[in-house]
C-alpha cells in the first residue's frame, strides 16, 4: 500500500479529529484510530496529527511510541501471535515460541524483511482455559501443540 | 417457553460457540418452533474449560461440549417435548454428540455465591431490556429518587466493601474522601485494565453484564457529585470494548445514561478510553496520565486522584468488579452484605480459575473460602497423574501459595500474612511439573518490560534481578547471588516509586521463601 504523505491525503482522519473536538486529551483515541485507518503510524501520519492537535511532534511521537500496541511500520502480511500470560507459559509457550522461530526464520519481536511475517507475544487474551495459545491472523489456535502449530504455519500463503 | 442459553463469551466463542448459535437459529426457525424456544447469547456460564457451555430453561441443566452438528437434535429432542404437551414435567432426552449434560451438584457450582455475576450467564449482554427485566439500573432510580448522597456513602461504609482491584482500600471510604473535596465538576473512573496475566473477570463482568458496571458508576457519580465518567479498558478486550460501546449507547437512548436521569436534576456520561498495551496503566496515576493522552507514566502521591485526578479535578478510581458489587449492595443492604464473607472482607469475590487444574472457569465465591475449596473441589485439582504444587495469585505483584498451605482462608489479610495478595482475582493453578525459579524470572522479565522507566530502582533493578535469576536458570549462579536476589529484591520494593516497582519482587521472593530448595538446586557447586 502506497504510503500517502500529503496531509490531504489523511482526509478520511477528519471526521474523527472531528468527533474529539481535535482536543490533545484524546490523543491515544486518535492514535487508535489513525492506526485503524492507515494501518501503522507512518511519520507523515504522526505530523498530520500533531499539526491537527496543535502538538509538538515530540509529544506526539513521545506518547505514541510509549504504548507497545501502536506500529510504527506496515503490518506483516500475515501476523504470528504467541500468548506469554502466566497460564500459556506454565503450559508450553516457550515451545510454541521456538517453534514459531525455527518454522519462520524469525526472533521474538522480529519482522521479516520483505513483509511477508512478523512474531510478536501477547500478555494473556483472557481465555486462559484454551491455554497454551497463539493468534495468527486475529485466529485463535486453542491448546496448541508445535507440531500442529508447526503444520499451520506451512499452510500460510507464500 | 423453553429457553436456551448460550455463552457467547470470549472464551466460548473461541471454541466455536457462535457457529453454535448459527446452527440453533437454523434449526429452530426450520422446526418453526421460533415462538417456543427462545435463543439468548449469554455470558460466561462458568466452567470455560469445557466450554462451548449452553444451558436449558425451564431445567436448569448445563450441557458441557455442545457443537453445531448437536443443533438438530437438540431442536428435535425440545419439538418431542413440546408435543408431548409439557415444558418440562420430563428430563430432556438429549445429550451432545461430544459433550455432556455436567452434574450441578459438583462442587464448583454448588460452593459458588453469585453476587456480582448474578445475571451473568442468565441475559443477553446486547439487550438493554433484558437487563432492565431482571432490574438493572433499577438500584440507580430508587437512589436518584430517594436517597440522599450521604445516605448511599453511609451504606457502602457499613458494607465493608473493599476494592477488588488488587489494594483492597475501603470503597466507602474512598467515595466519602472524592465527595468531601470541592468543586462541582469531578470525575468517575472504572479501571478496566486488567493487566494481570491469567486474569479474566473483568472481561467476563463485562461482556456478560455490562450495565451492571454502567449502573455502579452512575450511583458512584451521584454519591461523590460527579457528572462525567471514563472506563479506561484494554486494547486486548476487543469484545469487551464492543460490548461496552453498544452498551452505553443503549443507556443513553434508553434515558438510563445522559443528562436529568430519571427526571431528577442528575445527569452522568460516560466515555470509553482504549488502552495501547502497556500493563503500568492499570496504576492509577498512570490511568489517568493516559486518559488525558499523555504517556502511562505513574506519578508520586499525594496529591491522590480523590484531590487531583483527570484534568486535575478530583477523581474516583474503582475497579470493574467494586462497582459491580454496588447496586446489589444497596438494593439488599449493608448489613446483608456484611454478613457475607469475613470480619475484614465482606462479599464475595470473583476468581479466573485456570493452569493446570482440571475443571477452569469463572467463580465467586464468599470470601473467606478456603483455597483447598476452590482449587481441589471446585477446580478438581491438577490434571490426572499430577499434584497441586502451588497457587499463583496476584499476577506480576503477588506470589504464589504452597500446596501444604492451600488451607489458607482466602481474604485480603491471610493472603498478604503468606507473602502474596488477593490481587484482581486472577488464579493460576502450578502442578508439580511447573519450575519456580523459572516462574520467578518469568514475572521478572515481566515486570522488567513494563517498567515505565521514570524511576532508577525499579528500571535498573529489575533488569538486575532479572539478570541474576537467569543466571540461577543457567546454573551459574553462587550463594552470594541468592543473597544478593534478597537485598537488591527488598531495596526495590522499598524505593521504587510505584506500585510495580514495589511489589516486582514480591513472586520471587515468595518463590524464594517457600520454594528455596529449587533454587539452591540450581546453584553452582562450591
Ligand atoms: C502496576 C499496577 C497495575 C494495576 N493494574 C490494575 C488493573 O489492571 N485493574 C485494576 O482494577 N487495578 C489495578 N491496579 C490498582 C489501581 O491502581 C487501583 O488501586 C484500583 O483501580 C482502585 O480500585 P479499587 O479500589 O476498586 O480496587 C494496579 C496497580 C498497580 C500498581
Ligand atoms: S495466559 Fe494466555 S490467554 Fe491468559
Amino acid at each position: 500500500m502506497p504510503v500517502p504523505t500529503k496531509p490531504e491525503s489523511f482526509m478520511a482522519l477528519e471526521a474523527v479529529l472531528l468527533r474529539h473536538h481535535r482536543s490533545p486529551d484524546s490523543l491515544i483515541e486518535i492514535l487508535h484510530q489513525s492506526q485503524n485507518l492507515y494501518s501503522y503510524l507512518s511519520d507523515p501520519l504522526l505530523r498530520h496529527v500533531a499539526t491537527r492537535l496543535k502538538l509538538p511532534l515530540s509529544r506526539v511521537k513521545g506518547t505514541a511510541s510509549f504504548y507497545h500496541l501502536f506500529r510504527f511500520q506496515p503490518p506483516a502480511r500475515h501476523r504470528c501471535v504467541v500468548c506469554t500470560g502466566t497460564a500459556c507459559q506454565i503450559q508450553g509457550a516457550s515451545a510454541l515460541i521456538e517453534a514459531m522461530e525455527e518454522s519462520l526464520g524469525l526472533q521474538m519481536g522480529d519482522r521479516r524483511g520483505d513483509g511477508w511475517v512478523s512474531l510478536s507475544e501477547v500478555r494473556c487474551l483472557g481465555t486462559c482455559s484454551d491455554a497454551p495459545l497463539v493468534l495468527i491472523d486475529g485466529t485463535v489456535g486453542r491448546q496448541q501443540s508445535s507440531d500442529g502449530l508447526r503444520r499451520w504455519l506451512q499452510e500460510l500463503e507464500p | 417457553m423453553n429457553g436456551l442459553r448460550c455463552c457467547a463469551s470470549a472464551g466460548c466463542l473461541a471454541r466455536g460457540s457462535g457457529a453454535l448459535i448459527g446452527a440453533l437459529e437454523t434449526a429452530i426457525s426450520r422446526a418453526e418452533l421460533g415462538d417456543r424456544i427462545q435463543l439468548r447469547p449469554v455470558g460466561c456460564l462458568g466452567p470455560c474449560s469445557q466450554g462451548p457451555l449452553l444451558a436449558l430453561d425451564p431445567d436448569g441443566d448445563l450441557y458441557a461440549g455442545v457443537g453445531p452438528q448437536d443443533a438438530e437434535t437438540l431442536v428435535a429432542a425440545l419439538a418431542r417435548r413440546l408435543h408431548q404437551g409439557s415444558d418440562q414435567a420430563t428430563p430432556l432426552e438429549w445429550a451432545p454428540a461430544r459433550g455432556e449434560r455436567l452434574d450441578l451438584r459438583a462442587p464448583f457450582f454448588q460452593r459458588q455465591r453469585r453476587i456480582v455475576l448474578e445475571h451473568c450467564g442468565l441475559i443477553d449482554p446486547t439487550d438493554l431490556e433484558q437487563a432492565i427485566a431482571v432490574g438493572a439500573y433499577g438500584q440507580l432510580e430508587r437512589v436518584l429518587q430517594g436517597w440522599s448522597p450521604e445516605r448511599v456513602l453511609t451504606e457502602l461504609q457499613r458494607s465493608g466493601l473493599r476494592g477488588r482491584g488488587g489494594a483492597g482500600y475501603p470503597t466507602g471510604l474512598k467515595w466519602a474522601t472524592v465527595a468531601r473535596m470541592p468543586g462541582a465538576r469531578k470525575v468517575v473512573v472504572c479501571n478496566a485494565d486488567e493487566g494481570d496475566p491469567g486474569a479474566f473477570m473483568d472481561r467476563a463482568v463485562l461482556e456478560g453484564d455490562p450495565h451492571r458496571v454502567l449502573e455502579g458508576m452512575a450511583i458512584a457519580a451521584y454519591a461523590v457529585g460527579a457528572d462525567h465518567g471514563f472506563i479506561y479498558i484494554r486494547a486486548e478486550y476487543a469484545l469487551a470494548i464492543e460490548r461496552l460501546r453498544l452498551a452505553i449507547d443503549q443507556a443513553v437512548r434508553r434515558g438510563r445514561l445522559g443528562p436529568a436521569l430519571f427526571g431528577t436534576g442528575f445527569g452522568f456520561s460516560v466515555e470509553l478510553r482504549v488502552g495501547a498495551g502497556a500493563y503500568v496503566c492499570g496504576e492509577e496515576t498512570a490511568l489517568i496520565a493516559s486518559i488525558e493522552g499523555k504517556r502511562g507514566t505513574p506519578r508520586p502521591r499525594p496529591p491522590y486522584p480523590a484531590e487531583r485526578g483527570v484534568g486535575g479535578k478530583p477523581t474516583l478510581i474503582n475497579n470493574v468488579e467494586t462497582l459491580a458489587n454496588v447496586a446489589p449492595i444497596l438494593r439488599e443492604g449493608a448489613d446483608w452484605f456484611a454478613a457475607i464473607g469475613t470480619a475484614g472482607s465482606a462479599g464475595t469475590k470473583v476468581f479466573s480459575l485456570t493452569g493446570h487444574v482440571r475443571r477452569g472457569g469463572l467463580v465467586e465465591v464468599p470470601m473467606g473460602t478456603s483455597l483447598t475449596t476452590v482449587v481441589l473441589e471446585m477446580g478438581e485439582g491438577a490434571p490426572e497423574g499430577s499434584a497441586v504444587k502451588a497457587v499463583q495469585t496476584g499476577g506480576p505483584s503477588g506470589g504464589c501459595v504452597p500446596a501444604d498451605r492451600l488451607d489458607t482462608p482466602l481474604d485480603y489479610e491471610s493472603l498478604q500474612a503468606l507473602g502474596t495478595i488477593m490481587g484482581s482475582g486472577g488464579m493460576v493453578v502450578l502442578d508439580q511439573s511447573t519450575d519456580m525459579v523459572a516462574l520467578a524470572a518469568y514475572f521478572m522479565a515481566f515486570c522488567r518490560e513494563e517498567s515505565c522507566g521514570k524511576c532508577v530502582p525499579c528500571r535498573a533493578g529489575t533488569v538486575q534481578l532479572h539478570g541474576l535469576l537467569e543466571r540461577i536458570l543457567a546454573g551459574s549462579a553462587s550463594r552470594a547471588d541468592l543473597d544478593q536476589l534478597e537485598t537488591l529484591g527488598a531495596m526495590v520494593m522499598d524505593t521504587s516509586l510505584c506500585g510495580l516497582g514495589q511489589s516486582a519482587p514480591k513472586p520471587m521472593l515468595s518463590t524464594l521463601r517457600y520454594f528455596r530448595g529449587d533454587y539452591l538446586a540450581r546453584l553452582e557447586a562450591p
